[in-house]
């Protein structure tokens, strides 16, 4: 089966939400939703306090290029804007709308024959809808969808392997919506002037490889690959090992290598703007952890707090410890509940206190190298973590430490329970790259 | 119903929020179990006097470690299990013959666990930081400073009697001074021989000479991914190479080329337990895998130097002293390339 080097198998957890169909969870009484949500500049206000806005309203103005416009996701009023926590932990400033329940849309522009559009007008209608990678990262999908003319690019890659234990999201639009996701493929390949398409899937998701498969039958410039189970398999360059062979080198892109990735839920999201005019108004979170009364994956709108997602799923059990946002390897633990959910926010993890490790405890380096086996860009994060826990900062960058995608594999395996990520971290921030 | 908690009592801290449940203790006390078998064959062999040395060893090396982090006011590791492994390896390191209160000796066991934990490993940072091995720069040390003691071996009895031994040689130490061929008289036979070393009974340390309880532990170890086949496998596989070729005696005395018994060396002079528990140290060999197979073939051939050329008749401990002063260098030689690795172009095509 196709694969990486290295990666590790942490417990999948997987069955406490994949078995359950996506909901919608009724839109709240007010949204907050912040301008930054995506790689790159800001969006800047486009309402004032007392406006009126419909649901797909332009709330926030792209920025330069490397930006995304901000939509209102709920019909009413602006009722406030300024500066509001978010799960990063950043203040962001953000646009507040009371929900006057109507459910009003801004009037949307259809495309009965998507497939009929030129490349340039599928990438305007994807820039319009403010679409950015869902997978977390949120880097704007119509400047990834515009290379530079000397990166020709040979194939496409939907990202379906959703590595994180516990996570389903992606895994339960696959299984819902595989039609929906192979016409967004093809607009992609349209828009990028394409002739391969192919869509990654972990062999731990055998009802979305078959989905995707029967979807995606009659088209054979698309192939579905299924690699083996393991983590972080849904890294984009770990993908393109697995998918391709291509290895995209240090500190380049998959571009340099021909290749471009999107997340399943962004491809979804593309084929809806395109489609139906939508804007990314709404996406699939997975709301799961043993600490969680009743997990689910909802579609949910942008702005909603945690605190609704968590009452809808029953509430938090006695004796929670993390509330994360995203997955247990590379998500942000949260300080508090108020903060909204935004376009990348792909699940909140609650996880209970007994089995949570303390951070402050750790030993100090035994170079036992089980970091060095399972590290998939093949560093030592062992020195890595010496050297930056004495200030040798400059060593660690000689030590290809901007290598580093901090996927928390090598936190992972340490007997010493070492933060090596965090000190990944702090030596990034002590040198220039 | 409580939607939210008081968040006051969120714990936030960095990803990855899950981990795996190896831990430095876990390793250690496994290594510990997988030394028992060793252990015992050497009781069965040596008599509860080798029970008395190891005990001494391990508890002095666990009271020293302890000492030393408190008059040094740091924090104390000894449940960790790594001071408990250090005074083991020490203990079965040594001979039975050390305890004796006539002349006495039992102080020998207790001094050389001060010099394996205080000074090889405490002064020199405490776990993770020491450069030598530390039973083995304990060895090292008592073997110098009472080498008559160090070396006076007991013959092997059976069933753990074991008090009243006789003093005799250890066949690499017959093998050295006399030759193969008094050695196979000594033992009646050549399957004689391999058989008596194989399972143990034979005059050596107290958990050097079974190599079948050794190689059960290892195998134990490689099982559970604790380590690796690299260092094992190279260490024994270019000892195996150079004494076979090299280690082999004409009728006259003179060298014959590929006449060497490599099995006798394997079973040998603690190579089974050095190979398995001690050259696979994390923290004094190198990190790197490539690097371990380097690091391992130079330990066999500094062994198989020692023991054919050097003075001694044994030569793992050094060896491994010797390969730890270059486990940085080799790992430095290896360095591997970072995924995705692409050659910066030439100098010359540049300059076109």
């Amino acid at each position: 089966m196709p694969t990486f080097v290295g990666g590790i198998h942490p417990p999948e957890k997987k069955e406490l939400s994949q078995e359950r169909k996506i909901t919608p969870l009724k839109a709240p009484a007010r949204v907050v939703i912040p301008l930054r949500q995506h790689l790159g500049a800001p969006a800047k206000a486009a309402v004032a306090i007392g406006d009126e806005v419909k649901i797909g309203t332009l709330i926030g103005t792209p920025e330069g290029f490397v930006s995304a416009p901000v939509h209102a996701s709920v019909s009413g009023k602006v009722i406030a804007l300024g500066e509001f926590p978010t799960a990063m932990g950043r203040p962001t400033e953000a646009i507040v709308i009371e929900n006057d329940g109507k459910e009003e849309w801004e009037p949307l522009k259809e495309a009965p024959d998507p497939m009929g559009l030129t490349p340039e007008e599928i990438k305007e209608k994807i820039k319009a809808a403010g679409i950015v990678g869902m997978g977390g990262a949120a880097f704007p999908t119509f400047v990834k969808l515009s290379p530079p003319k000397e990166k020709p690019i040979d194939v496409i890659i939907l990202n379906g392997a959703e590595c994180e234990p516990y996570l389903t999201a992606d895994h339960r639009l696959m299984v819902e919506k595989p039609a929906e996701i192979v016409t967004g493929l093809l607009l992609i390949m349209k828009a990028l002037g394409v002739k391969k398409g192919m869509i990654g899937i972990e062999d731990n998701k055998p009802d979305a490889v078959e989905a995707m498969k029967k979807a995606s039958a009659r088209y054979p410039e698309i192939e579905v690959c299924v690699p083996h189970v393991k983590y972080p398999q849904g890294a984009e360059k770990m993908l393109i090992k697995a998918a391709t062979g291509r290895e995209v080198p240090p500190r380049a892109l998959p571009m340099d290598v021909g290749v471009v990735v999107q997340n399943i839920g962004t491809t979804y999201a593309i084929y809806e703007a395109v489609r139906f005019g939508k804007p990314v108004i709404e996406r699939v979170t997975t709301v799961t952890g043993e600490g969680i009364r009743e997990p689910n994956n909802y579609l949910v709108r942008i702005g909603t707090l945690v605190s609704e997602l968590i009452a809808a799923s029953g509430g938090m059990r006695n004796g929670t410890g993390k509330v994360i946002s995203g997955g247990p390897m590379m998500g942000f633990a949260i300080s508090s509940l108020d903060v909204p959910v935004t376009k990348g926010t792909s699940g909140i993890l609650v996880l209970p206190e007994e089995g949570i490790f303390h951070a402050d405890d750790y030993k100090p380096c035994i170079r036992c190298s089980r970091c060095v086996d399972v590290c998939p860009m093949q560093l030592q994060p062992g020195l890595l973590s010496v050297l930056v826990e004495k200030g040798h900062y400059e060593d660690a960058k000689a030590n290809n430490l901007f290598d580093c995608f901090e996927c928390g594999s090598c936190a992972y395996v340490c007997p010493s329970k070492r933060p090596i990520v965090q000190l990944v971290r702090l030596g990034k921030s002590m040198v220039k790259p | 119903m409580a939607v939210t908690k008081e968040e006051a009592k969120f714990i936030v801290s960095v990803s990855p929020h899950i981990r795996s449940d190896v831990s430095v203790a876990r390793i250690m006390w496994t290594v510990n179990v997988s030394l028992l078998p060793a252990l015992v064959m050497g009781a069965y062999f040596f008599g509860p006097r080798a029970l008395f040395v190891t005990a001494l060893s391990v508890v002095s090396a666990v009271f020293f470690e302890w000492a030393t982090a408190k008059m040094m006011a740091r924090p104390a590791t000894v449940s960790d299990g790594s001071a408990f492994l250090t005074g083991l390896l020490l203990g079965m390191n040594l001979p039975a013959s050390l305890w004796s209160f006539d002349p006495f000796l039992v102080h020998v066991p207790i001094i050389g666990s001060l010099v394996a934990i205080t000074v090889t490993k405490m002064l020199f940072g405490g776990l993770g930081y020491n450069i030598f091995n530390p039973a083995l720069i304990g060895r090292a040390f008592l073997l110098v400073s009472w080498p008559r003691a160090m070396t006076t071996w007991y013959a092997p009895t059976a069933a753990f009697v074991g008090f009243d031994a006789q003093t005799t040689a250890t066949p690499l130490g017959i093998l050295k001074e006399e030759g193969m061929g008094r050695l196979i008289e000594v033992f009646g036979s050549k399957g004689n021989l391999y058989i008596q070393k194989l399972v143990g009974q034979t005059a050596g340390s107290i958990g050097e000479t079974s190599a079948l309880a050794l190689l059960i532990g290892g195998l134990y170890l490689l099982y559970k991914k604790y380590i690796t086949w690299h260092i094992p496998f190279s260490f024994i596989g270019s000892l195996a190479l150079l004494t076979w070729m090299f280690g082999g005696k004409g009728a006259d005395g003179g060298l014959v080329l590929f006449a060497g018994d490599p099995l006798i060396h394997i079973l040998s002079g603690g190579l089974m337990l050095g190979a398995f528990f001690m050259a696979t140290d994390y923290v004094t060999g190198p990190s790197l895998r490539k690097a371990q197979i380097v690091y391992g073939i130079g330990c066999g051939a500094i062994t198989a130097l020692i023991r054919l050329k050097g003075g001694f008749p044994e030569g793992v401990m050094f060896a491994i002293l010797l390969m730890n002063c270059f486990a940085p260098l080799i790992d430095r030689g290896f360095k591997s390339k970072p995924f995705g690795f692409v050659k910066p172009p030439k100098k010359q095509e540049a300059k076109k």
